[in-house]
């Protein structure tokens, strides 16, 4: 399973990319296969103010509703739009294109508790047993 | 310990995701749902299908036995005829669904997978002191579906009986090699195409056939799994056992009143399904199409007025028709097409209306 080493992870295997003090997050390539095919991603409005921990999206497969969780607090400064008309896009390359939003962070350092990369890649070989 | 398929190599050659389903090991997807399913509708799939139960019913109480157990009447059931029925409880709880037909001087029954034991049992036990042989053939054989507008003429160009003048419901038997395999022109997609069984040991030489002597399985006909074979039964508003189909729920209810022969017979559940009709039915199952591009999922509460009126067995994105759809049980009075209700997502709504079932209906 290839996993970028450029951002970090959490359980719930939503992914966070930091780039100065603005966060990009979206869902991994496990998470996604798991999901089977993503119908409708319900995301946060730019301006909304999310904190860390909390729930504030929800992706939708054909197979199951899954939960999207913050590891950081701040405020939405963007989304990606095109996951309105293509959710595939968050399937086909979800490192990438399919992005979900990013976040303006009030404190980037919330990150370092998460998981890196080879971290990421046992939890989810322990996932599968 | 999970049961094999007999094709279990061949999903995992072709990187089948797996997963138990109903005590079995069964690929719920190849390449992907979506388009396992365009496929399906566009051009044609095979559908490993050998989790089914299949039992063949014998002697000459067979028919008696049979009549006593479904709903439906099978009096006048022609050689190489297939029905679909129910089999209930006394009280009208469904046990299973199943197709039963008659062969030369024997019933075939095929039942869900996660019902056969207790199907096999139920059976026995109304034999009791009738002239009846049960045997469970399931382990023994291989099932396979080929579904899809192309499904017919490929397979009537690889067996050597002709298959594009059966009719639908009837089946054939026929012999290849020392091996007896029936099909029947059945299936669970909406689409027109065969089942077929088979001894496990022909699977060896039915694959190449269908997929190319390298089973490369990227021309017209590929596999697909469980998990678009149930997004094709939805489309077409086939009820799926353990969701639209249990043993709370009488199979008039389901909407399934059209192979329950009250009147023609008697049979186990007759009465209390009598007693259901006349006093009128509390809820019915509907299909319902939603706004937006939230999915309804199984145990999803429907709303009307603020109240309860319903809950929702299966719902999904159909790939078909790009909308939300899915089937229900609410009230009797608020089940007539066009009613407009609500379903409960946990934190938000999504708005619908009652539909006729079913969603999909093939143009030929």
């Amino acid at each position: 399973m290839s996993v970028p080493t450029d951002r970090k992870f959490l359980e719930s295997h939503e992914w966070f990319m930091a780039e100065g003090d603005v966060v990009t997050m979206g869902i991994s390539q496990y998470a996604a296969d798991e999901l089977t095919d993503i119908t409708f991603v319900d995301l946060p409005t730019v301006g909304m103010k999310i904190s860390d921990g909390s729930e504030f999206g929800e992706v939708e497969s054909v197979k199951a509703t899954s939960e999207l969780l913050s590891a950081v607090t701040g405020e939405v400064v963007e989304i990606n739009s095109r996951l309105e008309e293509e959710p595939e896009l968050v399937n086909n390359d979800p490192f990438g294109d399919g992005w979900m939003v990013k976040i303006k962070a009030s404190d980037v350092g919330e990150l370092e508790k998460l998981m890196d990369a080879e971290a990421y890649k046992m939890h989810c070989a322990a996932q599968d047993g | 310990m999970l049961q094999l398929s007999p094709l279990n190599d061949f999903h995992q050659s072709q990187g089948a995701k797996m997963i138990d389903f109903g005590g079995w090991q069964m690929p719920v997807q190849y390449r992907g749902i979506t388009e396992e399913h365009l496929h399906t509708r566009e051009k044609m799939s095979v559908f490993d299908v050998s989790h089914m139960g299949r039992l063949r019913v014998m002697g000459s109480d067979a028919e008696a036995l049979l009549q006593w157990c479904c709903t439906r009447d099978l009096t006048g059931t022609e050689v190489r005829q297939a029905k679909y029925t129910h089999i209930c409880r006394e009280d009208g709880g469904i046990l299973d669904d199943v197709i039963v037909a008659l062969d030369d001087g024997s019933w075939q029954v095929v039942c869900n997978a996660s019902n056969r034991e207790k199907i096999v049992a139920w059976l026995l036990k109304h034999a009791e002191g009738r002239d009846v042989t049960l045997v469970d053939e399931t382990l023994k054989t291989a099932m396979l579906a080929v579904q899809g507008p192309m499904a017919i003429a490929f397979v009537d160009s690889i067996v050597p009986i002709e298959i594009s003048t059966l009719k639908r419901y009837r089946f054939l038997t026929g012999g290849f090699m020392g091996m007896n395999y029936a099909v029947y022109r059945t299936g669970y997609t909406g689409e027109d195409g065969v089942e077929v069984v088979v001894p496990k040991g022909g699977i060896g030489f039915i694959l190449p056939m269908l997929f190319g002597s390298n089973l490369k399985a990227d021309g017209d006909c590929r596999p697909a799994g469980l998990a678009a074979r149930d997004t094709l039964r939805l489309e077409a508003g086939m009820p799926l056992y353990g969701h639209e189909l249990h043993e709370d729920v009488d199979p008039l209810s389901a909407g399934q009143g059209w192979c329950v022969h009250l009147d023609k017979k008697d049979f186990c559940g007759a009465d209390a399904m009598r007693s259901l009709r006349d006093a009128g039915l509390k809820r019915k199952l509907v299909g319902l199409e939603l706004e937006g591009r939230r999915i309804a999922r199984e145990g999803y509460k429907v709303v009307s007025g603020g109240r309860e009126v319903g809950e929702i067995t299966s719902g999904t994105w159909s790939p078909t028709f790009e909308k939300s759809i899915a089937m229900g049980y609410v009230e009797t009075s608020l089940s007539e097409v066009g009613t407009a209700l609500t379903v409960d997502l946990g934190r938000k709504e999504a708005v619908g209306k009652v539909v006729k079932l079913p969603f999909y209906k093939r143009s030929t």
